[in-house]
């Protein structure tokens, strides 16, 4: 801030500061920051190893297959939805076509949709045996083959089931960030002549491109730790082949490898993000604001304008949905209703529980590298938040060692010293579930913590200081207020997303515990798409409610409704 | 009687590059202090330091006697009972007028709560909008709220960061004069940080220059004008020229406007080159004076004209000029030299 | 105090899992609705208290190796002989010796030491479209790489174990060379890229997609008594061919059952062994899932009667376990996804 000023004198004010933490308090969010990193670090850990020669083997001949098709997944889901995204999010808050107020909330429900639901359910539609090619075949009197129809069990049909369900994260981010931008900004480059599509292509895109990019960082994170999709159409990408390496090839270190290598390519994502939002700052320059003002859409632009954000609705969720509750009233006598309620609710309970606690660790993470930003707090953070790349039986296993390391060490100890048994205290309880789901889900709290945080002023936490407050009552009396909204986001996400979880939960759970998308699963792999559909139909049910709430938060959102004065 | 605020070669460093140093001054409980210098000169981070959000480097901090900040120790800033008003108001955005006045006054009755809130909001004249959340409010009335808000709990010392630099021109001295008779009717002890003088001699009681981090001079505004410290002090706070001069004698310096002599000693060994300060209200037009010079520019001052005026020998000076006195530029008016005291600096 | 202290914590945690004779505490491969009916019926005629966890075999057998000495498992159902033979290799499994067992279950569909048991059989077959294709033209699996089936051929995805196994038992029988000769042939008769289950498969020949499909016997059997009238009508459109009749036999595969090393209720946990392969739980097996049952004084579904008995490969189930990452190896090298 002055260039007439020295350097202070080495160790007056020492450089360990800025790497390591000094406050006892950081030093315990430090440490949960590492026991949540575990799982990953367990996985970057097997690089060293040796696999034995497998290696050679996946070179000559799928590894190959693995990065294109993972490339090309990603590409694919990418470029799909930033236009399902970004294009009906511009629409549905800046301009006014028939359907435009029940579309802006009815496009962020693919999100309660599971990927392995939609798959089954459009492959249960589409397949060569499904009702849409039989009707072609009879119709038109064809046999197999004598038609073209694209096949659904394909990469393509990866990309588009991915596609069609992860959109809601980027439409949802950049909606906050168009919500956000300040009228001003458009208005003046109106004034200036650019037409309102030309506002916003060189206006609105660029000042909300960190909140696009981080929506689809989410959305490739999620893409590469898929395994039931692709699994379920065949389709080799890493994640098939880390499953394949590890249990058909049998080697579990060329397998983590292999799992090193993906995290690899999210660490460049992350990086890539990093860097592009580094260079430049978002902040509104003004803060002025007034209602927006929606353009009104006349003659053929509001049907095209109805049509463009209809179809994700349509694809992503109403298909497949009535797809369900057919399914689902065609099998309802078999369901088993007891069962049925316990896992309705064990699921709720925990999606709960995961939600809480995630919020409050995400809280204190989130806050202490505000307050305090130490490389160390913040590298650690960074490694924190591959975890939601990592396929969740990985993160499952990832969590195993650990936990059964620590119960059998107790163990052995406990007995050694005392003459007890204490048996495995943490693996195989709902402890290690949640602790799982919090490597996964953990990482989009705090994105959006972050982000919600970002947005007070520093001068607030002085303030609140400078009247006496300690950090933990101004987080608790300005900040919390303050960025309600941003907390029922970070919540209901992790909500959300601990509903669609199975394979962390299938391994680590206790005995006799079901959720709804451990049945879901059951039946499908036994190839009971119909049989299956009425508890999918409930985990989409149950996601629908927090999707909602979470769209009217983020409606709420505009500087001037609540907050920034 | 000890100080309210007593600062002892203070040292502040940020990210490893000092910001301030050495800085010594004292501040009487009830007195209103300015830290005042151009932007960039490390006023705001010495008021962070008094706050508590920054750490001494070296040097001390006291208030009323009891040690707050050295080069080991730092009272939080939640202890030492500072308010503060900052440059963007930072309103929380969530809670009411009144809230946000309210919310430093905990561990009282609901009733005296409520008291202190009015009493404030009566002598800010905001009882109109105690329950009006602050991003209704203009620039000016989020001021008088943030102020409210830092006086509330009755702090030892109140702290403002530029508090007048978001406000329109016009409003800015008015403000800041309700401000300081808020204050003394209070009886608050208070440091404000500008870069603007006018503000700060409506204001404070005490100014003291920055320059780069050190404190030039800590006195009276009437003291920093009439008697700087310093040229750069001299040049910052109100106008003036400086004038080429020899000493004669222990009291009198040759200028090219003639002799120049105050009622005081100089300290300056005759013959001695020095530099003499001159003020525009040290120069007096009269139309008697054989000393002439030409009207190169002038400046409307309302009451009274600034005219830069040219010397025959091409050196240039300023005169307050009433404005019922009006030359044209070119002309040649008759000007004298009237000085209490003469301000000198070596060559 | 302690002890009541780590008790009443262990009780808490672990939900409930103490050392107490009458209970058995599973970590089964087989999903839920296909176990809990029949292990329902146990706990209720004898009282013992059964806890259950279901998941991928390979999952599972990951957590019980973590878990070590101090896991509550004390039984492993798998669907297939592989993976009971990988927990044996590790070294998670305990020899059993129970004249019930030994006398009932027919010695190729039990380990030689004791350490698995084998409840029920499967076989992987051809499914062939009844109008296109003769039994007569069919005959062995090797003769599924003749260029005679070019784009003929559907198959699910060389992930899945069950097309492992019946690669290892080849290469057991025939060698790796053979084998990968007769997979390279097998993958250019491919009608379409594997993708989906056996189901699939099946509902692909209906359609005439492909004229042949390998699956396992219940899925036909399971669509044969679908819910669903077209997958129905798909099923019936299409036949059971077992192959290898004249030579090694049709290649079988068992779910099995293994008791633990570090069980805790180990005779319980053998009772409950000895009742899955009592003539009741075989009864109830074949019917529920269509398998064959492993005892054979009990009949098989009418539905798998109805096709007719085969001759099964004598393969000693070992082999299939032995020669399974070889086998994934070949796969990838012929190309099969």
């Amino acid at each position: 801030m002055d260039t007439h000023t020295n350097k202070a004198p080495k160790g007056a004010l020492s450089s360990l500061q800025r790497w390591l933490p000094t406050h006892p308090g950081t030093w315990v969010i430090l440490g949960l920051c590492l026991l949540l990193s575990v799982p990953v670090l367990t996985v970057f850990s097997s690089i060293t190893s040796s696999s034995d020669g497998v290696w050679g083997h996946l070179y000559e001949t799928v590894l190959g297959d693995y990065v294109l098709h993972s490339l090309s997944l990603m590409l694919g889901v990418g470029l799909i939805v930033l236009v399902l995204g970004i294009g009906p999010a511009w629409l549905v808050t800046m301009t006014h076509f028939p359907g435009s107020r029940m579309l802006e909330w009815a496009l962020v429900l693919p999100l309660a949709m599971p990927a392995y639901i939609i798959a089954y359910t459009y492959t249960g539609l589409l397949d060569v045996g499904g009702p849409v090619q039989s009707w072609i075949r009879e119709t038109f009197e064809l046999r197999f083959g004598q038609y073209w129809f694209p096949p659904i069990r394909s990469l393509g049909g990866a990309i588009t089931m991915l596609a069609l369900v992860l959109y809601p994260y980027v439409y949802l981010l950049s909606r906050t960030a168009f919500i956000e931008q300040s009228v001003c900004v458009l208005e003046v480059s109106r004034t200036l002549g650019a037409t309102p599509l030309q506002a916003f292509r060189r206006v609105a895109i660029p000042l909300a491109r960190p909140a696009i990019i981080a929506g689809l960082s989410l959305v490739l994170m999620e893409t590469l730790a898929d395994y039931g999709t692709v699994q379920y159409f065949g389709v080799s990408v890493f994640t098939t082949g880390v499953f394949r390496t590890w249990f058909g090839l049998g080697s579990s270190t060329a397998a983590a490898q292999l799992s090193a290598v993906l995290l690899l390519f999210i660490l460049v994502l992350v990086l890539a993000e990093h860097w592009s939002r580094q260079k430049a700052r978002y902040h509104h320059t003004s803060s002025k604001y007034t209602r927006l003002p929606r353009i009104p859409l006349q003659g053929w632009k509001k049907w095209a304008a109805l049509a463009y954000c209809v179809t994700p609705v349509l694809f992503g969720f109403l298909i497949p949905f009535l797809q369900l509750l057919k399914w689902s009233t065609e099998t309802w006598h078999l369901l088993d209703r007891d069962g049925f309620l316990g896992m309705f609710a064990n699921s709720l309970k925990l999606a709960s529980i995961t939600a809480l606690i995630a919020l409050v660790l995400g809280l204190f993470i989130s806050y202490t590298k505000r307050l305090r930003p130490s490389l160390a707090l913040r590298g650690m953070v960074r490694v924190l938040g591959l975890g939601y790349a990592i396929p969740g039986t990985v993160v499952a296993i990832g969590v195993l060692i650990p936990f059964t390391w620590f119960d059998n060490s107790l163990d052995a100890w406990m007995r050694e010293t005392f003459g007890i048994a204490t048996g495995l205290l943490l693996s195989g309880t709902l402890v290690a579930v949640v602790f799982a789901y919090l490597v996964r889900f953990l990482p989009v709290a705090l994105n959006t913590l972050d982000a919600g945080l970002g947005k007070i002023k520093p001068t607030m936490d002085d303030a609140g200081r400078s009247m006496g407050l300690t950090p933990l009552q101004i987080l608790r009396r300005v900040h919390v207020p303050v960025m309600r909204g941003s907390l029922l986001t970070a919540s209901l996400l992790v909500f959300v997303d601990v509903l669609k979880e199975l394979p962390a939960t299938l391994i680590l759970r206790p005995f006799n515990f079901n959720t709804l998308a451990i049945r879901t699963y059951e039946l499908a792999n036994q190839e009971r798409l119909a049989e299956a559909s009425s508890t999918a139909l409930m985990i989409v049910l149950a996601g629908i409610i927090p999707v909602i709430i979470l769209n009217q938060t983020i409606s709420r959102s505009r500087p001037g409704h609540d907050s920034t004065p | 009687m000890t100080p309210l605020l007593e600062l002892h070669q203070l040292s502040v460093a940020l990210e490893r590059t000092v910001i301030v140093r050495h800085i010594s001054l004292q501040l009487e409980q009830g007195r209103i202090g300015c830290l005042l210098g151009p932007s960039g000169c490390g006023k705001t981070t010495l008021l962070r330091a008094i706050a508590g959000f920054e750490r001494a480097l070296d040097g001390e901090i006291r208030m009323g006697g009891e040690m707050v900040s050295d080069a080991r120790h730092c009272l939080p800033v939640e202890q030492r009972q500072v308010g503060m008003v900052f440059q963007d108001y930072a309103l929380f955005p969530h809670l009411s007028v009144r809230d946000n006045i309210g919310f430093g006054l905990r561990g009282m009755s609901a009733a005296a709560r409520t008291a202190r809130i009015e009493e404030l909001a009566g002598m800010l004249k905001i009882a109109d909008y105690l329950d009006v959340y602050p991003h209704r409010l203009s620039g000016g009335q989020q001021q008088r709220v943030a102020v409210a808000r830092a006086m509330a709990p009755k702090p030892r010392l109140l702290l403002l960061d530029e508090p007048f630099a978001s406000l329109d021109v016009e409003l800015r001295e008015q403000i800041a004069r309700e401000i300081r008779q808020v204050l003394k009717q209070d009886g608050i002890t208070a440091i404000l940080v500008s870069h603007n003088q006018y503000e700060a001699f409506a204001m404070a009681d005490e100014v003291g220059v920055m320059r780069a981090g050190e404190l030039l001079q800590w006195s009276t505004p009437f003291e920093l004008y009439h008697q700087p410290a310093c040229e750069y002090v001299a040049d910052f706070v109100g106008e003036g020229v400086f004038l080429e001069g020899r000493v004669l004698d222990d009291m009198r310096v040759q200028t090219t406007l003639g002799v120049l002599g105050g009622t005081e000693l100089h300290g300056f060994a005759v013959d001695a080159q020095v530099r003499v300060l001159i003020r525009p209200d040290d120069v007096i037009h009269d139309d008697d004076s054989q000393k002439t010079a030409r009207v190169l520019d002038k400046a409307f001052r309302g009451s009274q004209y600034l005219y830069t005026l040219e010397m025959p020998d091409g050196t240039h000076v300023l005169s307050l000029v009433p404005s019922h006195h009006r030359h044209a530029q070119g002309e040649m008016i008759g000007i004298h030299v009237e000085m209490d005291h003469l301000v000198a600096f070596p060559h | 105090m302690f002890k009541k202290l780590s008790l009443s914590l262990s009780l808490l945690l672990a939900c409930g899992v103490s050392a107490q004779a009458d209970e058995v505490n599973i970590y089964s491969a087989r999903e839920e609705n296909l176990i809990k009916p029949i292990l329902d019926l146990y706990a209720e005629r004898t009282g013992t208290t059964i806890n259950l966890v279901t998941g991928g075999a390979d999952e599972l057998t990951q957590r019980l190796e973590l878990e070590g000495a101090n896991t509550p498992a004390d039984l492993l159902l798998t669907v297939d002989v592989g993976r009971l033979y990988r927990a044996k290799e590790a070294g998670l499994l305990q020899s059993v010796e129970s004249e019930v067992l030994s006398s009932v279950i027919p010695a190729k569909y039990r380990d030689s030491e004791g350490e698995w048991f084998g409840i029920s059989l499967r076989s992987r077959v051809v499914i062939y479209d009844k109008q296109a294709v003769q039994a007569s033209d069919l005959s062995t699996y090797a003769d599924l790489a003749d260029p005679k089936w070019a784009g003929k051929i559907c198959v699910r995805s060389s992930s899945n174990i069950y097309n492992q196994s019946l690669v290892a038992s080849m290469i057991s029988h025939n060698g790796v060379e053979t084998t990968e000769a007769w997979a390279d042939g097998f993958v250019a008769n491919f009608g379409r890229p594997p993708q989906g289950g056996d189901r699939d498969q099946i509902a692909a020949v209906a359609v005439g997609q492909c004229q042949l499909a390998i699956s396992n016997t219940y899925y036909l059997a399971g669509m044969l008594q679908s819910a669903d009238a077209d997958e129905r009508a798909a099923a019936e459109s299409v036949a059971v061919f077992f192959p290898d009749q004249n030579g090694n036999g049709a290649h079988v595969n068992v779910s099995g059952a293994a008791v633990t090393k570090a069980a805790k209720n180990r005779d319980a946990a053998v009772k409950l062994i000895e009742f899955l392969v009592s003539e009741e739980a075989q009864a109830w097996y074949a019917e529920t899932n269509n398998e064959y049952p492993v005892r054979a004084d009990v009949p098989p579904s009418e539905l798998l009667q109805s096709w007719g008995s085969f001759k099964a490969d004598d393969i000693a189930l070992d082999e299939l376990g032995i020669h399974n990452a070889e086998a994934v190896r070949l796969m990838d090298r012929a190309g099969w996804q």
